[in-house]
């Protein structure tokens, strides 16, 4: 095995720095004042209005309208992101265990129309949908926000690959045991993607929670603005001597991060487990 | 516990490919029957058409009274131990035996019952609440013994069942499940590509070739008087020696000596000899000329390797033997299988028990 010398450990702090830096500053600079900021450009010294902010930001009422805070925005964002997640996983692990486990005339062509649709990103396809949902009355509802993006090519893939892992006498098992296929499915399948679903999860909640163009397309409510949204009419207030609240901007991006790192945190065992290994 | 009638029962394949010719087979109940032969012969296919894992494409099985062709593998009251086990690896121990039997909705307290005497039974029950990976290949299989088990099926169904496990525990494991079956008395069908196992284990023996059964007997039978030279050749370590002879008017002659076989057959006839049949010709009596290419020591005996004339022949002998560079060898006139030179069944002369030089 190679022996760590020192230079290997200053290329990964240096690294380490290059990842971690953009945060420290954007931390930093929130608890300076917006005026302070404007004059002095980024801080990476502490300030001293670091409650003062974060308050302001998350009990605010802002927004045209004045009628949403930053709690609201925080619900809405992980409404979004969780409801992402959740729907895609047990959208694309139905599509896959059909797809895996049932005899169709066609299942592989179908798969392959599946996997081709991993090519074509969410822009390509966003006016239709947003038609779709604009017929059936669901703009400004978080319904409208989730469904149109649930099914999942890269979730359906995933969830197949692992299936076609799984030796095929643990459903001759099954069968002889007298499981059904929902029974199997619930009983056996779940509890084995388990790692999966979890890596899974987190990819699919990052995904979710990061959305921008889609929810400003189709909500136009403010109760419906999300973190990401929220940033960036912060920012939009520059109007002649008034300057942006860069300190809640940042304090915003700051509180943003903390959820799909935390997801992250708490999934990381299985995450890994679930893209390196099959559990046997 | 049942018998199972195997009725002319054929499988093919989707794309033409036939697995299963025609086979027919009458298990009685209690019955150990042994399905064995070289990889592709069909065994598995003919298993798991009974287990209901394959469908059926001609004739039929029954187990019991009852025509199991269409019916689903679990309303066939049969249990399967398969070669890779296949527990339910996020269960426990108690939780994969107990799987089936809860799907089935048996009652709790029987449940448990159950599991105890079966874990009890296969001294498995210290491990109850362990996952199967933190057990052994052993441990493992007789999990899946248990699962089998506690269902009291009308038929256990073995599929390669000790394959997978290392060859000492490969023979443990062997007796054990002699000794279970023979104490449940339940019909089973067990597959195996491995001969000593089929010898071992079976009541009786059914070897299959090509799809096809070439012979079914109790294991000794098989062994004595193989009904062709495939069978001769797959039952038996080491391999039966199957070489080319003649029969002339009733007498046969190989290595320079000659046996009155009876007139059934003029012409070149395939000579099968146990390689421990053979012994090492006394002082004075006639005997082959076997020039000794190589020994294997196996401790007990030792096989010796050689050339009589063109043909290579393997010979049993004690180490208490002396070895030469050639020796001479007996012919067991008694022990001569005879086997058609070119359809390989066996020929059904009585051989008259004279050795006599050419």
């Amino acid at each position: 095995m190679h022996r760590t010398k020192p230079l290997d450990h200053v290329i990964l702090i240096i690294g380490a720095l290059f990842l971690v830096m953009p945060v420290v500053v954007a931390f930093m600079t929130s608890t300076h004042t917006a005026a302070e900021i404007h004059r002095q450009g980024l801080q990476i010294l502490p300030g001293s209005h670091l409650a003062e902010t974060y308050g302001t930001v998350l009990t605010q009422r802002g927004g045209f309208t004045g009628e949403i805070t930053g709690m609201r925005m925080l619900m809405n964002s992980f409404i979004l992101g969780i409801g992402f997640a959740v729907g895609k996983i047990v959208l694309s692990m139905m599509a896959a265990y059909a797809l895996v486990y049932f005899r169709f005339r066609a299942a592989t062509f179908m798969f392959w129309v599946i996997f081709t649709t991993l090519l074509l990103p969410l822009e390509v396809r966003i006016m239709p949908s947003y038609g779709v949902m604009s017929d059936l009355h669901l703009l400004n509802t978080y319904t409208g926000l989730i469904v149109p993006l649930l099914a999942s090519a890269t979730g359906t893939f995933y969830f197949r690959q692992f299936f076609k892992s799984i030796p095929d006498e643990l459903l001759e098992a099954a069968r002889i045991d007298g499981a059904g296929p929902i029974k199997f499915f619930i009983d056996v399948i779940v509890p084995l993607s388990k790692t999966m679903i979890a890596a899974i999860f987190i990819i699919m909640f990052v995904y979710g929670w990061n959305q921008y163009l889609w929810p400003m397309l189709m909500t136009t409510d403010e109760s419906f603005f999300t973190l990401m949204r929220g940033i960036k009419s912060i920012l939009q207030v520059w109007v002649g001597s008034q300057i942006p609240d860069y300190n809640q901007a940042f304090a915003m991006a700051v509180l943003a991060i903390i959820p799909p790192v935390a997801v992250v945190v708490i999934f990381q065992r299985w995450f890994i487990k679930g893209l390196t290994e099959s559990d046997k | 516990m049942a018998k199972i009638t195997i009725d002319n029962v054929v499988k093919t394949y989707a794309g033409g490919n036939t697995a299963v010719h025609g086979v027919t087979l009458d298990i009685q109940d209690g019955e150990f029957i042994v399905l064995v032969g070289p990889s592709g012969c069909g065994k598995s296919t003919l298993l798991r058409m009974v287990a209901g894992l394959e469908t059926i494409s001609g004739g039929e099985v029954r187990i019991g009274e009852r025509r199991v062709n269409d019916l689903d593998p679990a309303d066939r009251d049969i249990a399967m131990v398969f070669q890779n086990y296949a527990l339910y690896p996020h269960m426990t121990v108690r939780e994969n035996l107990a799987y089936g039997l809860k799907n089935r909705g048996t009652a709790k307290a029987e449940i448990e019952a159950r599991v105890a005497e079966a874990a009890r039974m296969l001294e498995i029950s210290q491990y109850l609440d362990r996952k199967p990976r933190a057990l052994s290949g052993g441990q493992r299989q007789r999990v899946a013994m248990g699962r089998a088990i506690v269902r009291k099926p009308a038929a256990f169904l073995f599929d390669e069942p000790l394959s997978n496990l290392d060859a000492k525990l490969r023979v443990t494991m062997r007796g054990e499940i002699r000794k279970l079956q023979k104490r449940l008395g339940t019909t089973s069908l067990y597959v195996t590509h491995d001969q000593l196992e089929a010898m071992t284990l079976a009541d009786r023996l059914v070897v299959l070739n090509g799809g096809r059964i070439e012979q079914i007997g109790k294991p000794l039978e098989i062994y004595h008087r193989p009904a062709s030279t495939f069978v001769a050749s797959f039952i038996g370590s080491p391999a039966m020696n199957l070489v080319d002879a003649r029969i002339d008017n009733g007498t046969l002659s190989f290595g320079g000596l000659t046996v009155a076989v009876g007139s059934a057959v003029n012409g070149p006839v395939t000579l099968g000899l146990r390689a421990e049949d053979m012994q090492v010709a006394p002082p004075g009596q006639a005997g082959m000329s076997m020039q000794v290419e190589y020994i294997e020591e196996l401790g007990a005996q030792r096989l010796v390797h050689g050339m009589v004339g063109d043909q290579a022949l393997t010979v049993t002998l004690s180490p208490a033997v002396p070895l030469t560079d050639v020796m001479q060898l007996t012919l067991p006139a008694d022990r001569l299988h005879l086997f058609d030179a070119q359809t390989g069944t066996r020929l059904h002369a009585e051989p008259r028990r004279v050795v006599q030089p050419a």
